[in-house]
């Protein structure tokens, strides 16, 4: 049986970004990926990369994370079309525009500058916008991807520098016996690693569970909707107070928006978008920007978000079991941090320490009674009700 | 009593809601178009008279039959015309009416979504004046125009001998047919042909017509490029003839296609599982002999279940109803479910000769586009950038080369480049066709305007 420095199960942006990581720092990496590397959220998701807005707990990493963006060229070779075009978020009240310039006070703590603009200057500026909107907070720094490169290409990146990525491998059990962890996957293949990096997403739970560490991750399916493509006009990366729906552009014409929530069934890795909730997104997207009433939908589609229910993730070492590392339930908003928090990651496999603030992400913070261990379960997001946590948590 | 929905209202839709309104059922019929007709027995427009021997030819009475099945059950329908299926989700359907958004609900359904034109991208293909022979079908069927004063026939299947027919005999001065199947292959289905009968007997007809009308018919042709004039419009074709020599034919418009695709989007969306057809070389919504999905409350009908023509559609269409209405207790269906049977059995023979021998997909004529040549038109993929995707990051399957390069994403979803895309994907990994698997269904089914669900609020 091979040893391996550290063993990933997941292969999303996050699982790809640890195993380059720690790959370039010459750990030997295995990463077990159930189906493709990038073929859930990590490779679904609207391509927001923004931190205007964040919880300032995860300021930090965001900003963190930012600079390995910056980097994506150099690291893996491509841009992953990732553009800096500021995001634009909108206020269609007083108190939000309040809330706004309250944020922006707050987030230069941490080196964040944002730009509130108020109702003249915002028009001045994106003279697009529609009339409920009363201003905006702009942050130049952000900007927005195409998600279904950048798992992949951090996964081609981690193989140029060592790593043993697995693909259509899923781990279906994994014990440790005090010194080495044992992972067993689904055609039998037994393999070691003194080191273990729970990557897996809206599955984290399932695998934390497995080492007596159960949380409370429901999930959730954004429903996500793109036009044809329209001519240019819409360069920022938009979204609103309240996070009920953001729009954003790309080069070759098309816009794309979200809003809402589909279905998502965890157990069948399965989410579906909604007519409905398409229609209503159509809607607040047209209310933004009404220009964007001529365009048509051509695809809908959605994917599996893990979520905590104070729509912080779960990132750090485990309380029972030392050697394992968790980074999950990312709760609508881990593309941005995905790079940084694989940077993380080794360093924690590595060094035991890392200088990024992570103790609000750590897995022991909920207590878990029995009516939250209920939400555990599969299809925790019935299509009817979605849960609170879910209600609550901003995705882009 | 139970919801019954059905989706087209061509031969197969048609015959469908009728035999359901003669057991006493009410259905609704959705159709995109605005009137019945489907594919095949597609109506002009009021304001446009026309004698229907001109429009149908030797179809007339079959489709005079059609639509007057139809005007005659309006009372005991539901006929929703221009209305597009946009989504399925449970048992519920998404329908864009003149009206607005509105939700249809089934206990059950009846699938008669037609088919598509297959289309093999050549170099020239998005040149203006390049049509599908379906499209070019329609503007002569439909708006009484043609596609062009000099139009050349390229691809192969009964279609492009009936719709050049068509136009030759509507006065267009036909420049060539071209056919990819090799006059060895139709000489060889030729037993096969026979149990077609007096369709195959057309087929020879439109054949010997345009022989006779001086109009150049090539077997085993393969195309090489179809070229701009200066006004940027197709002007001529390159082709090679089955010796290999290289020819110029001078043309203002090109009709192209390659065989039919069923629409099997809204079967997808269901959770009709569908497989392979290697004959056909395409993927079909999985059936029981009686056209019962796999899925419980869905019936299946017409070409959208596999291409069978329209003679079997209606067929089909009636024994989808029937199937259905044996599931609800209706005495006498099963009777008739078999005799329906026995004459569609007669129609596999014909169209297996025809689309498997005769008329041959030419998948290597697909596989084989230049590394240039662009593939997906709404999108702008190259060959050559699915080929590297599947060179360089190991991409081995159909949907996750659309994730990659874009193919297959724009506003068709695929419909008019997955077929080449999945040949080129296949070819290049040295694999099967069905291997790489089929694109999945996305809603929306067909591109939907914004302005639809702003409730004439347009801002
Ligand atoms: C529709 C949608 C829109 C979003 N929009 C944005 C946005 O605009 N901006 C933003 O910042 N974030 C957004 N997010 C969130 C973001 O996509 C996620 O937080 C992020 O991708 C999470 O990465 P991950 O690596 O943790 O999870 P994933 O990408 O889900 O990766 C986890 C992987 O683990 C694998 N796996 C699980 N269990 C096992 C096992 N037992 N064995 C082997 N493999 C296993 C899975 O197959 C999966 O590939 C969005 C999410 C969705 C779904
Ligand atoms: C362009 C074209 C031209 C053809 N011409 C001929 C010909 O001349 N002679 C011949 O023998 N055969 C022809 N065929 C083949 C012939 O159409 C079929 O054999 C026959 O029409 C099949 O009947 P059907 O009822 O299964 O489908 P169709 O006649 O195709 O009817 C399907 C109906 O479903 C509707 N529909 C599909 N999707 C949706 C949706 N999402 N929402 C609402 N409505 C929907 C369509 O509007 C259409 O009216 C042609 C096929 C095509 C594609």
């Amino acid at each position: 049986m091979t040893g391996f420095d550290v063993a990933i199960i997941g292969g999303g942006l996050v699982g790809c970004s640890a195993a380059l990581h720690l790959s370039r720092r010459d750990a030997s990496v295995v990463l077990l990926e159930r189906r493709h590397c990038g073929s859930q959220a990590s490779g679904v998701n609207y391509g927001g990369v923004r931190q205007q807005g964040r919880d300032l707990a995860e300021l930090p990493l965001a900003r963190r994370s930012r600079r390995i963006w910056a980097d994506l060229e150099t690291l893996v070779g491509t841009d992953c079309e990732f553009e800096v075009t500021g995001h634009l978020k909108l206020a269609r009240s007083e108190a939000e525009m309040a809330e706004l310039e309250d944020y922006a006070e707050r987030a230069r703590d941490f080196d964040l500058t944002l730009e509130p603009l108020g109702p003249a200057q915002i028009r001045a500026r994106f003279p697009w916008l529609g009339d409920a909107i009363v201003g905006g907070s702009f942050c130049a720094e952000d900007g927005h991807a195409n998600p279904r490169l950048v798992a992949p290409a951090l996964a081609r990146a981690a193989v140029a520098a060592g790593a043993d990525i697995r693909e259509g491998a899923e781990v279906v059990g994994a014990t440790h016996d005090g010194h080495i962890f044992e992972l067993r996957l689904s055609d039998s293949t037994m393999l070691r690693a003194r080191r273990l990096i729970n990557a897996a997403g809206a599955w984290g739970s399932t695998v934390s569970t497995w080492f007596g560490e159960p949380v409370p991750e429901d999930v959730m399916a954004p429903n996500m909707c793109v036009t044809d493509p329209i001519p240019y006009f819409l360069a920022p990366n938009l979204g609103v107070c309240g996070g009920d729906i953001y729009v954003r552009q790309i080069r070759r014409g098309n816009v794309i928006f979200g809003g809402g929530v589909g279905v998502a069934d965890r157990t069948q890795v399965k989410a579906r978008p909604l007519a409905e909730i398409t229609a209503q997104a159509v809607r607040l997207a047209v209310g933004l920007v009404p220009r964007l009433a001529t365009a048509q939908v051509i695809r809908t589609w959605s994917g599996i978000e893990g979520v905590m229910p104070d729509g912080l993730p779960v990132i750090g070492p485990s309380e029972t079991t030392p050697g394992i590392l968790h980074a999950f339930g990312f709760s609508g908003h881990g593309f941005q941090l995905g790079p940084g928090v694989g940077a993380v990651l080794c360093e924690l496999a590595l060094d035991d320490a890392t200088s990024t603030p992570i103790d609000p992400f750590r897995i022991n913070r909920f207590s878990i009674d029995e009516t939250s261990r209920q939400t555990i379960g599969p299809a925790a997001n019935s299509r009817e009700r979605p849960s609170d946590a879910v209600r609550r948590s901003s995705v882009s | 009593m139970p919801s019954v929905v059905i989706i087209g209202a061509g031969p197969a839709g048609v015959r469908a809601a009728e035999t359901l309104v003669r057991a006493g059922l009410r259905a609704t019929v959705i159709d995109e178009a605005p009137s019945s007709g489907g594919q095949i027995y597609r109506r002009p427009p009021p304001s446009i008279v026309r004698d229907s021997k001109k429009v149908y030819g030797f179809e007339a009475a079959r489709a005079r039959s059609v639509h007057r099945a139809f005007d005659d059950l309006q009372e005991q329908i539901d006929y929703w015309p221009d209305s597009t299926v946009w989504s399925a989700q449970g048992r519920k359907l998404g329908v864009i009416t003149k009206s607005g958004p509105r939700d249809a609900a089934w206990d059950r359904l009846i699938l008669a979504t037609g088919a598509m034109d297959r289309v093999i991208p050549f170099k020239g293909w998005t040149l203006p004046g390049v049509f599908t022979l379906g499209g070019a079908q329609v503007a002569l069927k439909y708006q009484a125009c043609a596609i062009g004063e000099r139009p050349i026939f390229l691809g192969t299947g009964p279609l492009l001998y009936l719709v050049a027919y068509q136009y030759a005999a509507a006065g267009v001065k036909v420049a060539a047919v071209l056919d990819t199947a090799t006059a060895g292959a139709k000489r060889r289905a030729f037993f096969g042909l026979i149990s077609g009968g007096r369709t195959f007997l057309k087929g020879l007809y439109y054949l010997a017509w345009l022989r006779a009308h001086g109009i150049p018919v090539v077997s085993g042709a393969r195309p090489v490029c179809a070229h701009a004039g200066p006004d940027g419009a197709v002007r001529e074709l390159e082709w090679r003839d089955g010796h290999g020599s290289l020819h110029r034919t001078a043309c203002d418009s090109i009709a192209t296609g390659f065989g039919l695709n069923p629409e099997t989007q809204i079967a997808d969306l269901c959770d009709v599982p569908c497989v392979f057809d290697s004959g056909q070389r395409q993927w079909v919504p999985v059936q029981d002999s009686d056209g019962r999905a796999a899925v419980a409350g869905v019936y299946l009908a017409g070409d959208g279940a596999g291409i069978k023509g329209a003679a079997a559609a209606e067929l089909s269409g009636e024994r989808a109803a029937h199937a259905l209405l044996h599931d609800l207790g209706h005495a006498g269906s099963a009777e008739r479910i078999k005799t329906l049977n026995g004459r569609l059995r007669r129609f596999e023979r014909f169209r297996r000769a025809l689309d498997e021998k005769a008329f041959k997909f030419p998948a290597d004529l697909a596989a084989s586009a230049d590394d240039d040549l662009m593939i997906c038109r709404c999108e702008g993929i190259t060959a050559g950038a699915l080929r590297h995707a599947a060179r360089e990051h190991g991409v081995a399957e159909i949907n996750r080369a659309k994730a990659f390069t874009r193919v297959g994403m724009g506003r068709c979803q695929g419909r008019i480049c997955g077929p080449a895309a999945g040949e080129i994907l296949a070819n290049s990994l040295g694999v099967s066709l069905e291997a790489v698997g089929r694109l999945r269904g996305q809603v929306p089914i067909k591109p939907v305007p914004m302005a639809a669900f702003l409730d004439g609020a347009v801002p």
